[in-house]
């Protein structure tokens, strides 16, 4: 029993409610924000050293041991997640102080961040099945409300079609919640772990797994992304920056968890599916990336190839493959951040999203090319950057397990990532000026901060492989070996 | 018993896919709200119908009715209302100030 378990849910949630009350000062507004931000941090720190030192936390809801109640369970993946989404997530905050206008704070949109950290958090955490569908509806309901904020032409258009997709996803996990109910009895996933394994993953649940993973690729973009490019296209930068690091990865959590815990006994149809899925969508993906000309698609479909990636790495499914995932999950959701700042940055300062209107950035804004530049060999994995460590385990063990195809997939679309970022870093800073706004310096200061923090992460992530890698491997054990997390679950 | 609601449960899934794929948009409010009845009822279902006494301990019954699938449906009945509620106030105001009323006018423009 570990009562911190709830205090990511607690902390966000609790800073939503009283900034309803709030609405005309903003002032007040980001005060507590940023306090609350940092308290999270603290939190999620405290919790991943607790984990370090004294294994897997646990936390029954209202004292019911499992497998009845609700069990929040932080291992070291989990533990790790929600410590990223706290930085992210406060570094999307300071960004949105810089960026989001006065309009938007005034209309609870700082409500809405929270709020949406909340079902992040508590997607990461919680050890229930239906309660990760609760999460799951938390955060969505947050990030509908934050595309549509502003209430655009665009924006209402895509809203509507994120929505949907999103309705329709949550009517079919709680389809396949009825339907392992019926089967096993619990909802617990290390009681439902255990059940799934007595009774033998054949037939009917298999049906449930596949089900499942449609549900989860649905909301993480895997291989089902036709709504992703175009409902990230739509809300401000600030926005865009947490929905690309943020949501997919909830998704994609949700797919190794249930992967790697529950539906384990038949990894020949359902891994082999994953496998293929994350294929189709680092080509598709790198399609997108190359054919577009414009800022945020390639941005968009950079998320998708980076989707596709993780997914591979999940569908491989050995030890170290598995490590890979929590290394570059992490990497990614903080470079993803990052990518989605400085993309607000350029089009701060050039005020537009087409390539093709802008150049010579470098002259002006030397840091912000810079920066642009190394993000892109972080995102490709060269060394000694964050994405260099997590890239190296899964190819590694992708090539070792013998799908060379699949590991040859995933090399190419790192190529494509170059490729893709580059085409952009030359067409925005390089050439003659062209189409330059006027930016208050002390705003472009104001956005370039939370940047600069996640920056210094982002190398601090790849020159410290090392220091992280101790970490990882304690997360990426657990989810090779799932008897850990049940034992530690259904122990009292 | 179980018949007949899984019955109904496979008319609702039709109906709710079969107004989903059609272009007006309220037709598709009309048809997610209706394929949500039907996954509310198959979870109550799915647990199986009237096995015993009311879940409460002065029963002294032999057997009790399962009370988790029920407090499952009422969390996903909220939030299903919370979903729709925002989903109509959206769509008519995608109505009122774009004029959109169908899919087909909010087809993105390509770029």
């Amino acid at each position: 029993m570990n009562n911190l378990l709830v205090l990511p849910l607690l902390i966000p949630a609790v800073t939503a409610v009283i900034l309803i009350f709030l609405k005309d000062r903003i002032a007040l507004q980001r005060i507590i924000s940023a306090v609350s931000a940092f308290l999270n941090i603290a939190v999620a720190l405290i919790i991943v050293y607790q984990v370090k030192t004294d294994g897997i936390q646990t936390l029954f809801m209202g004292g019911w041991m499992p497998p009845y109640g609700i069990v929040f369970v932080a291992d070291m993946f989990a533990a790790l997640l929600v410590l990223t989404t706290a930085v992210v997530g406060a570094a999307g905050l300071f960004f949105s102080f810089a960026s989001i206008g006065e309009e938007r704070e005034r209309y609870y949109y700082y409500t809405f961040f929270h709020f949406l950290l909340t079902g992040v958090s508590g997607s990461f955490l919680t050890g229930d099945l239906f309660n990760l569908f609760v999460c799951f509806e938390v955060l969505l309901v947050a990030s509908y409300a934050m595309i549509v904020l502003g209430g655009t032409k665009v924006q209402l258009r895509e809203t509507l079609k994120y929505i949907l997709v999103n309705v329709i996803s949550s009517a079919l996990f709680v389809a396949a919640i009825a339907y392992l109910y019926a089967a096993t009895g619990t909802l617990n996933m290390a009681h439902l772990a255990m059940r799934v394994a007595e009774a033998g993953q054949g037939g009917v649940m298999n049906v449930f797994a596949v089900v499942l993973l449609l549900v989860f690729s649905l909301k993480a973009g895997l291989l089902l992304f036709f709504w992703l490019p175009d409902s990230y296209s739509a809300p401000p930068f600030a926005v865009r920056a947490v929905f690309g690091a943020l949501l997919t990865k909830v998704g994609l959590y949700a797919i190794a968890r249930t992967f790697s815990l529950i539906f384990v006994h038949d990894p020949g149809l359902t891994h082999t599916m994953i496998g293929w899925m994350a294929g189709a969508t680092m080509i598709l993906g790198a399609l997108g990336a190359l054919a577009y000309q414009d800022l945020s698609r390639i941005f968009n479909y950079n998320i998708v190839i980076s989707v596709g990636f993780i997914a591979f790495g999940i569908s491989l499914a050995t030890g170290d493959s598995l490590n890979g995932v929590v290394f570059y999950l992490m990497h990614d959701m903080v470079a993803k951040a990052l990518l989605f700042f400085i993309g607000g940055l350029i089009v701060a300062v050039t005020g537009t999203e087409q390539l093709k209107q802008m150049g010579g950035l470098i002259r002006h804004y030397p840091w912000l090319g810079w920066m642009f530049f190394i993000l892109a060999l972080a995102l490709v994995g060269v060394p000694p950057l964050s994405g260099f460590a997590g890239k190296v385990m899964m190819i590694r063990s992708g090539f070792g397990e013998l799908q060379v195809a699949l590991s040859l997939i995933a090399l190419a679309s790192s190529f494509v990532v170059l490729y893709s970022l580059i085409k952009v870093f030359q067409e925005v800073f390089w050439g003659g000026e062209r189409g330059e706004e006027e930016i208050h310096p002390l705003r472009y200061k104001a956005m370039m901060a939370p940047a600069a923090v996640l920056f210094v992460l982002i190398i601090l992530m790849g020159v410290g492989a090392e220091t992280v890698n101790g970490y990882v491997v304690q997360a990426g054990t657990v989810l090779a070996d799932p008897a850990q997390y049940i034992n530690a679950v259904m122990k009292e | 018993m179980e018949l007949l609601i899984a019955l109904a449960i496979g008319v609702l899934f039709t109906v709710g896919v079969y107004l989903v794929l059609s272009k007006s948009l309220l037709r598709i409010l009309l048809g997610t709200t209706l394929l949500t009845h039907g996954v509310h009822l198959l979870l109550l279902t799915m647990a199986g119908l009237k096995t015993g006494a009311a879940p409460l301990l002065g029963e002294k019954a032999e057997t009790y009715v399962d009370p988790l699938p029920q407090a499952l449906i009422l969390t996903s009945i909220v939030i299903s209302f919370g979903v729709s509620a925002f989903f109509i106030v959206l769509a008519y105001r995608a109505y009122r100030s774009a004029g959109m009323d169908d899919v087909e006018g909010s087809k993105g423009e390509r770029r």
